[in-house]
């Protein structure tokens, strides 16, 4: 989980896509097949070669207006073709944070 | 509390007005990120996991009623309804939208606040003890001392681009509750032999990737050359400091190089030159900053009322009486520590409904005034000790009496991988599961003082090389695994602790802390001897055999 900050040669071993923070507001958002952003990861673009990865972070780096810090980050492609992040940090900017929100500890309302 | 003038507020609107104009012009694409970036950051804006986080100044950790009130309202209205105190008395908020923040920053200059260089490469909110004014034995009250650091360093153009962040902090009492040593300057006030008031100058202390203690680089500086002297040593770093590595450039790794004495050397010879001039504070400066603070109307209280001593009877708040509450310097009167770390809980983090119940609280018993300290707890300063009984109760029903202040539940952890893009490795669940380990209170007293501090990654947001026991999460193998120190300690004994062994899995790191704290227990000399000077007295050598003699 080395931060991807500190990304600096672009060589992948396996499934990849590029992901971001929205410009707006900060939310995780993927780089998808159509040269957009979608917030939900099962509509990355999947690139398999480090070729292909460089082409699509050069294209996500691009949109400067969009979304910032476009990096590449590794997923696991299942036999169905299901996608999962590569990662405990994927998986975390994916799914959230692994502990309770202090105000659901506390069994206080969150507001979201 | 201190008392804003109105240079003081037109220069919060101003930068308001400025940041909502760079947010609107970054938004339209007119500004790029790169050329963003720098400005967000000056202004307490980083980007996170999952979203903006954004960073607000409680100088030298006094915040009013209203301004508390103010910080929940920004906790409700722009984020998720909570919020976290740092170990540099700041605030963060972690869901905050961009396009949001200039209006939430409004909202905050409304009482005084702002996020003004919480964050990027100039000087950062100037820190001090959060007992300050009220505690027994002081020198005098060292915020006098870190507003007129504050007014003159922020926005100080020749520290506004430094090669590195720079962190002041302050203390005027014995012990140090301000973590001096480890701050780029460290500043203890103290009077000379000829009862003048002036500063001990420690420089280079820092933890992150190499950590240093800070060094006394001159014992005694006299109060009207505080700002000369500070200016001498900025000018020596920017000078000299590294701006080629990002790993070398902070102060620390200058002093280290050049050498201490050298350094001083380098410091006295700029000050010389520079000493009589602009800088000298005259005393009527000094004391236009002290009018401005104003303190309470104490009354003449009973040292032990009545109503303590029917409480007393009441295990649970004699409990929490026994930590919570310090002396004040004041007859009649207390310093309550709210604990911000109840078993299960994130440390550091309060709900936006603590914060309002919490001011309110303030208004009642302690003079509208809440204090913030390091450790990532809160203090009511000014409570008559006839209200003990009341408070704790109403504190109680809020999830805030926990009665672990200084124990071993009492953690400091860093967000952590749950929110920072910087961390590989969470901090907040060993946390979350040591204080449930721990969550027996007998025990807890058995054991005593005793400080965990939690990073999730080598920059060291949770100061775990100066805990007693230190855990420090790095990645291995695209797994968490956590570095175990003992024997650090942040106070005016400040060192660093000393790596146990190999580190530890995720799941095994409650584990590790439980055998370390139990092996404390059979070979402390006395129940009276803390864990930090058991560690001392026998060095690491034996906790080291009873963490790794199974595993």
């Amino acid at each position: 989980m080395t931060s991807p900050l500190e990304q600096k040669k672009i060589k992948i071993t396996g499934p990849s896509i590029v992901t971001a923070n929205r410009t707006w507001d900060g939310a995780v958002i993927y780089r998808t097949a159509q040269q957009g952003w979608s917030a939900e990861l099962d509509d990355a673009a999947i690139v398999r070669s480090s070729d292909d990865a460089r082409a699509l972070l050069a294209e996500s780096t691009a949109d400067d207006v969009g979304a910032v810090g476009p990096y590449i980050a590794p997923v696991l492609v299942s036999e169905s073709g299901k996608v999962e992040p590569g990662n405990l940090r994927e998986q975390i900017r994916r799914s959230g944070v692994t502990i309770g929100l202090p105000a659901q500890t506390l069994g206080l309302p969150v507001q979201v | 509390m201190y008392a804003y003038d109105e240079i003081d507020r037109t220069l919060v609107n101003e930068r308001v007005a400025e940041f909502r104009d760079q947010v609107k012009r970054r938004l339209s694409g007119e500004l790029t990120e790169d050329e963003f970036k720098m400005l967000r950051l000056q202004n307490g804006v980083y980007l996170q996991l999952h979203a903006y986080m954004f960073r607000v100044a409680i100088p030298y950790g006094t915040l009013s009623s209203q301004q508390l009130r103010r910080l929940a309202h920004v906790a409700r209205r722009y984020d998720r309804g909570y919020g976290h105190f740092t170990t540099r008395q700041n605030i963060q908020f972690n869901w905050i939208k961009l396009a949001e923040l200039p209006d939430a920053l409004a909202d905050l200059a409304e009482v005084g606040i702002h996020a003004m260089q919480t964050s990027g490469n100039n000087t950062r909110n100037v820190t001090s003890d959060q007992w300050a004014g009220v505690a027994p034995g002081e020198i005098e009250d060292p915020r006098i001392w870190a507003e007129i650091l504050r007014q003159y360093t922020t926005l100080h153009p020749e520290f506004s681009f430094l090669p590195r962040k720079f962190k002041f902090a302050i203390t005027a009492s014995a012990h140090d509750r301000s973590a001096i040593k480890i701050h780029d300057i460290g500043l203890r006030l103290h009077k000379n032999a000829q009862s003048e008031t002036g500063f001990e100058v420690l420089v280079g202390g820092g933890l992150g990737r190499t950590p240093f203690i800070g060094k006394t680089i001159k014992p005694f500086v006299h109060g009207r050359d505080l700002l000369s002297y500070v200016e001498a040593i900025m000018r020596v770093y920017n000078q000299y400091g590294r701006r080629d590595n990002i790993y070398k450039a902070r102060i620390k790794i200058l002093v280290h190089e050049l050498g201490v004495e050298k350094f001083a050397a380098e410091v006295e010879e700029e000050w010389q030159q520079m000493r009589d001039g602009a800088l000298k504070l005259d005393d009527d400066v000094v004391e236009d900053i002290r009018a401005r603070f104003f303190y309470p109307k104490y009354q003449k209280l009973p040292h032990m009322p009545d109503e303590l001593k029917q409480a007393s009877a009441d295990p649970a708040f004699e409990r929490w009486r026994k930590n919570s509450v310090a002396t004040h310097k004041v007859q009649g009167y207390s310093i309550v520590t709210i604990s911000l770390k109840p078993v299960g809980g994130p440390p550091g983090d309060a709900t936006a409904d603590q914060m309002d119940a919490l001011a309110d609280l303030a208004d009642k018993y302690s003079f509208g005034e809440i204090r913030v300290g390091h450790e990532q707890n809160l203090a009511l300063p000014h409570v008559a000790k006839h209200d003990l009984p009341d408070l704790w109760k109403a504190l109680d029903k809020l999830g805030l009496a926990t009665p672990n202040v200084n124990l071993v539940s009492d953690i400091i952890a860093c967000p952590g991988l749950d929110y920072c893009s910087l961390a590989n490795a969470r901090s907040i669940p060993i946390a979350q599961e040591l204080t449930r380990r721990f969550a027996n209170h007998d025990t807890a007293e058995l054991i005593g003082r005793l400080h965990i501090n939690i990073s999730g990654c080598i920059n060291a947001c949770g100061h775990h090389h100066v805990g007693h026991i230190g855990i420090l999460g790095v990645e291995k193998n695209g797994e968490e695994v956590y570095q175990i120190t003992i024997g650090g300690r942040a106070d005016e004994k400040a060192e660093l602790g000393t790596l146990i062994g190999p580190s530890v899995k995720y799941d095994e790191v409650a584990d590790v802390i439980e055998d370390i704290v139990e092996a404390y227990l059979a070979l402390r000399a006395t129940p009276e001897e803390l864990f930090v000077d058991t560690v001392k007295r026998l060095g690491v050598e034996p906790f080291r055999e009873r963490v790794y003699a199974t595993r």
